[in-house]
């Protein structure tokens, strides 16, 4: 199937100097959801400006819908919903207006009908004259939200949408994006938390330092990070591990006195409790054991370090 | 074209100005009063008649540029500036417009504004002097360039400002004196022969000459300089105005 979203070797080398994006080559599928993990400064926001018209790429291109994002802004634009970052919105508009104002601007006729429905669903029917300034964040939040849907968009981008966000809006932002799922409409989302990613992504991308390290499942990436190892240090030090021993596909250091058992901890039994029995079957004391999970941080050093 | 985007950025500009009517709309009225009330009757009465025409009357295009000077400048750079400031100007980068349309909702918004402000500034003046306009199709037409050109001259410095000072800079420390010393409340004649010579390269006077010529007939420099003076400062501006767009300066990276 052809992607919605094309982007083939895209860097981004600011006046300053600073070089936010370096090479990136990504695919979006029509109707997923992905998500762009990555610690602060890594390129997300500048990724997703690119995309948006916002800022100018340096090198490499990116197409939307079939349409290079240059020559076929027009088309490319319209197509794309962005909810930024930071709470950028008018101080005197109501919120009718400034969502009103978003629609026209992306192209597209009136349609009351369609804004209420909107502004019903997003919880801000009965804040609609409101003026912004004095709505509360988690309101702005959804009034941007309100914004980037009101030209019915077919690629929504939101950058970290629940930075900063109470639980209950971060459900509501959840369900939301599902019912857009359902509607069909691609979305991807920054963010530095792996719960989100977690709870709504299709796919997940890690970017650090300007680079996508890898794009994968998310299932597959969950399964990594649900990885735990277990280090146990034997008493004596033994030359091999025991034949009894062989299914656990245990590893031993290299001085003989320690052994590492790879568990996932989301699996039914994580065999521990055999292992430690089966330990003391093949005569092996053990003096300690220490557990430990590999964290988001440690995939990033560990993809860093391998793509370095 | 997105007609749709130019007609909700002008309708927005417009209705920032319907929100802040009392400044935007009675400030320039009152100002232009008190002008009145000051050149007009007290100090004008003892002036005699400028080349036929009566100071009160005589001040009239000189007043009615200083304003549409100022207001152009101001209210257009200050529509591109804020949104800006505030970071919403992410929405109509990311929008599906060219700047052409960009262009036309912001100058057109801030042009038309100013030309209700001469509107309006014509009409308390007709009921403080007689007026006549000899040239209504040229006064029309300096009317007109002049709201445009110098909205398009506010839109780039809004774009280039990045702060409330630089915003203020130039209007404050070159338009605003170019006009006063533009011959807006006198006419050339009237000063030294070395002034005269000196007052030559103000643009300003260029075009409160022409203006005025559109009223009474009467001219400090050839009328045809001062078509020539507007249509080389609109081709300049729309020359900057290309350049940026095509640069992205200071508003795309």
């Amino acid at each position: 199937m052809q992607p919605i979203v094309s982007i083939a070797d895209l860097s981004k080398t600011y006046a300053t100097g600073h070089t936010a994006l370096q090479g990136v080559s990504l695919d979006i599928a029509k109707g997923e959801i992905l998500a762009l993990l990555g610690p602060n400064g890594a390129g997300k926001t500048t990724l997703i400006s690119i995309i948006c018209g916002i800022v100018n790429a340096s090198t490499g291109s990116v197409t939307v819908d079939g349409h290079d994002i240059r020559s076929g802004y027009r088309h490319t634009r319209s197509a794309i919903g962005l909810v930024p970052q930071e709470l950028t919105l008018g101080a005197f508009d109501t919120v009718w207006n400034t969502v009103a104002f978003s629609r026209g601007l992306f192209g597209m006729p009136k349609d009351p009908a369609y804004l209420e429905k909107l502004l019903k669903q997003l919880s801000l029917w009965d804040k609609k004259d409101n003026m912004l300034m004095h709505l509360s964040g988690g309101m702005k939040r959804r009034v941007l939200i309100a914004k980037a849907l009101s030209h019915e968009p077919r690629v929504l981008f939101l950058d970290e949408p629940t930075a900063g966000v109470d639980v209950e809006l971060r459900k509501d932002m959840w369900q939301i994006v599902e019912q857009l799922r359902a509607d069909g409409v691609t979305i991807i989302l920054t963010t530095h938390y792996i719960e989100e990613a977690e709870a709504i992504a299709d796919r997940v991308g890690v970017i650090n330092g300007g680079r996508l390290l890898l794009v994968e499942d998310k299932d597959k990436l969950m399964a990594k990070m649900g990885e735990k190892q277990l280090t146990i240090e034997l008493r004596e030090s033994t030359e091999a591990v025991p034949e009894s021993l062989a299914n656990y596909s245990l590893q031993l250091s290299e001085d003989g006195t320690q052994l590492t058992y790879s568990y996932d901890v989301r699996g039914e039994r994580t065999g521990i409790t055999s292992l430690l029995q089966d330990l003391s079957s093949a005569g092996l004391g053990v003096k300690d054991i220490v557990t430990r999970q590999s964290s988001l941080e440690e995939i990033f050093v560990n993809l860093v370090e391998e793509s370095a | 074209m997105n007609l749709h985007a130019v007609k909700v950025i002008y309708y927005n500009e417009m209705l920032r100005t319907w929100n802040t009517l009392l400044q935007s709309i009675a400030s320039p009225v009152i100002s232009t009063a008190l002008y009145f009330v000051v050149f007009g009757a007290a100090i004008g009465s003892r002036i005699e008649s400028v080349e036929g025409v009566p100071y009160g009357s005589f001040i009239v295009p000189g007043m009615m540029m200083l304003s549409l000077l100022t207001q152009s400048i101001s209210n257009a750079s200050f529509g591109i500036y804020f949104p800006k400031f505030t970071g919403t100007i992410y929405e109509v980068l990311s929008a599906p417009i060219s700047f052409i349309e960009i262009l036309l909702g912001y100058v057109g918004a801030a042009a038309t504004k100013s030309f209700i402000i001469g509107v309006i500034i014509l009409i308390t003046a007709a009921f403080f002097v007689d007026l006549r306009i000899e040239h209504p199709f040229w006064m029309m037409g300096f009317f007109l360039l002049t709201c445009v050109t110098f909205a398009l001259f506010g839109f780039i410095i809004g774009v280039w400002a990045d702060n409330f000072e630089k915003l203020q800079l130039v209007p404050m420390l070159i338009v605003t004196p170019l006009v006063f010393l533009g011959g807006s409340f006198y006419s050339i004649s009237m000063l030294p022969p070395l002034w005269q010579k000196i007052t030559l390269f103000n643009p300003v006077l260029y075009l409160v000459s022409g203006f005025r010529w559109s009223f009474f007939g009467v001219a400090d420099v050839p009328v045809g300089w001062s078509l020539a003076m507007i249509a080389f400062f609109l081709a300049l501006c729309l020359g900057v105005v290309g350049w940026m767009f095509k640069t992205g300066y200071k508003l795309r990276q």
